[in-house]
């Protein structure tokens, strides 16, 4: 099992390292530099030798490939480089936005299994019924929903007309901050998860050792108890935690929309900036998080799924 | 029942939008940048303008209508330019195995670790905000699924004896993938392109939403609900029936791609059977 560990955290390596290479060329073309854009504020005169000096400052008069190997080098030694805009380390940048954004994607993903799951579980034990259509069709209607308009009504209706929730913001200790964006965010894998799970349940449903229990004379609770939702368990819990790491990437907008400070936002607010050091960090981070998370879910796989082989 | 269900509200709520998008021009009853009416603007919806009118007084059913257009243009152009390089790219190294096989494999896997919205969001602070810009940035993200199935497809078609009795006949490796083995794998790659065009629509909202895609005065339905952010308390229409358009519309790609999915699908038929 350690070896199995080790060797899915060596895979994360090269796939980062791509990563970080094409984000890296896609920027190094970007037309207009961060200084030029602090020209284009008026926060400096046009100046030649301004310019260069920035330039020299930044590093950014060595040729690419150089640059390259020094960002390389320094990522090798866990620093993401400097901020264009604050002048402060990248990871000091993103850490304090590190916790913000993890806490909205759990909440999320909270949401989306505590109605999800259920609504899966119930539709899949009344095939065919009204239930099932119902849960059916709010899946696929979860799925096509843009969850940042979804955030707009939620944040019209509960914080605007009803007052009960704050429209955006945040606060460390607060739980009513995230409720809205949780919910917002969460609809999308939530109608997931209900698919998922009507899924999984229905084939366990009709496999061989179900019709065994049931012809023993098992009763049916016992049987969705103690043979169903344990076999389900596992088909539940990868589609949980693939979700969970593909969420910071997909909270960028309502991070914007409610204004969350996490990594999305400011994603987003780096990439107008063109603080290129911050957007490259900000995307290793998420897409390290995702690889991790996957393999995360790859080791649970295998720990709790006895038939998959460990090599 | 289920399945022709979905097909055919798909087909119907995707026949809606695209005649909506095509004939904007005809059904539209203001223009939706110059008939601007300060003097009429934040009105709830009437007779006179269907959806209300947003902050400046223009027409929401009009930008709606002409909204349409754009999410067609790029969900459609977008797709088709991922369905292409994802077919070729998944022909290609199945067909051919070996070094190529796994290069495809690889860069297959990191455009599925890169979240598609980060990577179209990177890319257009490379090409700047634009229709030409949103369609190459979201055609360029999203093919790996497409990638990924033209290639298990072809894995299994190439040693099928149609095929070798292709290769047989002498004919070339490029007319064997074009002749063979891709009229075999379209239904699936139609699946997932019929699929992506909602994933399409709802990315090009957003990055309009953060301004990064179609810049105002141009209606886009992201760009509109961005405008409706603001008034959200004095005209909440300005922002419910733009999101409406984009839900309409995934749904109904999503409902289509769904519906066609379960017809291919020999175990469905043989369950409906």
């Amino acid at each position: 099992m350690l070896r199995f560990i080790l060797r899915r955290t060596l895979q994360i390596i090269p796939t980062l390292l791509v990563v970080v290479l094409i984000i890296f060329v896609i920027f190094s073309v970007v037309p207009g530099s961060f200084i030029s854009s602090l020209m284009s504020e008026g926060r400096n005169a046009t100046n030649a030798d301004v310019m260069a000096h920035l330039n020299q400052q930044f590093g950014l008069d060595k040729p690419l490939l150089v640059r390259l190997g020094d960002y390389l080098w320094g990522l090798a030694q866990f620093d993401l480089g400097i901020s264009y805009r604050t002048r402060e380390p990248v990871w000091n940048v993103i850490e304090p936005r590190l916790w913000p954004s993890i806490k909205l994607a759990l909440a999320a993903m909270f949401f989306a299994a505590i109605i999800g799951i259920p609504l899966g579980f119930i539709a899949a034990l009344k095939p065919g019924s009204m239930i099932d259509s119902g849960t059916m069709m709010l899946a696929i209607s979860g799925l096509s929903l843009p969850e940042f308009w979804f955030g707009l009504l939620l944040m019209y209706v509960f914080a605007l007309q009803l007052g009960w929730l704050p429209s955006f913001g945040y606060q460390a200790d607060s739980i009513r901050h995230i409720i809205l964006p949780a919910i917002a965010l969460g609809v999308s894998p939530m109608a997931l998860l209900a698919r998922t799970t009507r899924a999984g349940v229905l084939d366990v449903m009709n496999a061989d050792f179900v019709r065994t229990a049931r012809a023993k004379g098992l009763s049916e609770p016992r049987l969705v108890r103690g043979h169903v939702a344990r076999n389900v368990l596992v088909l539940v819990l990868t589609t949980l935690g693939l979700q969970v790491g593909s969420l910071m990437g997909q909270a960028i907008v309502i991070e914007k929309l409610f204004s969350w400070p996490g990594i999305g936002s400011l994603l987003v607010d780096s990439v107008a900036a063109r603080d290129i050091p911050v957007v490259q960090g900000a995307v290793i981070v998420i897409v390290l998080w995702f690889l991790v998370i996957n393999m995360l879910v790859d080791v649970a796989y295998a720990a709790i799924d006895p038939r998959i082989k460990v090599t | 029942m289920r399945l022709r269900f979905n097909l055919v509200l798909g087909l119907l709520l995707a026949a809606i939008v695209i005649i909506a998008g095509v004939f904007a021009a005809w059904i539209a009853p203001y223009h939706p940048i110059i008939d601007a009416d300060l003097m009429n603007s934040e009105m709830p919806p009437s007779w006179e303008h269907w959806m209300g009118t947003d902050g400046q007084g223009r027409d929401v059913f009009s930008r709606v209508l002409y909204g349409a257009q754009v999410s067609l243009t790029v969900g459609l152009v977008s797709q088709l330019i991922n369905s292409c390089i994802g077919t070729a790219l998944g022909v290609s190294a199945g067909y051919f195995g070996g070094w190529w096989d796994d290069l495809v494999n690889g860069l297959t896997n990191v455009m599925l670790a890169i979240p598609s919205l980060v990577f179209a969001l990177a890319i257009m602070a490379v090409l700047g905000p634009g229709l030409p810009s949103l369609l190459i940035a979201l055609g360029l993200t999203n093919w790996s699924w497409t990638c990924r199935i033209a290639r298990s497809s072809t894995l299994s078609l190439k040693n099928q004896g149609f095929v070798q009795a292709a290769k047989v006949a002498g004919f070339g490796d490029g007319n064997i993938m074009r002749t063979q083995i891709l009229p075999n794998i379209i239904g699936p790659v139609l699946v997932m392109a019929t699929l992506g065009i909602g994933g399409a629509v709802l990315a090009e909202a957003a990055l309009s939403f953060l301004g990064v895609g179609i810049r105002p005065p141009q209606p886009s339905w992201g760009n509109m609900l961005t405008d409706a952010r603001e008034l959200l308390r004095a005209a909440p229409w300005a922002a419910v029936f733009p999101g409406l358009a984009i839900f309409i519309t995934v749904l109904g790609f999503n409902l289509l791609g769904d519906g066609m999915r379960d017809l291919l699908d020999p175990h469905m038929r043989t369950r409906r059977a």
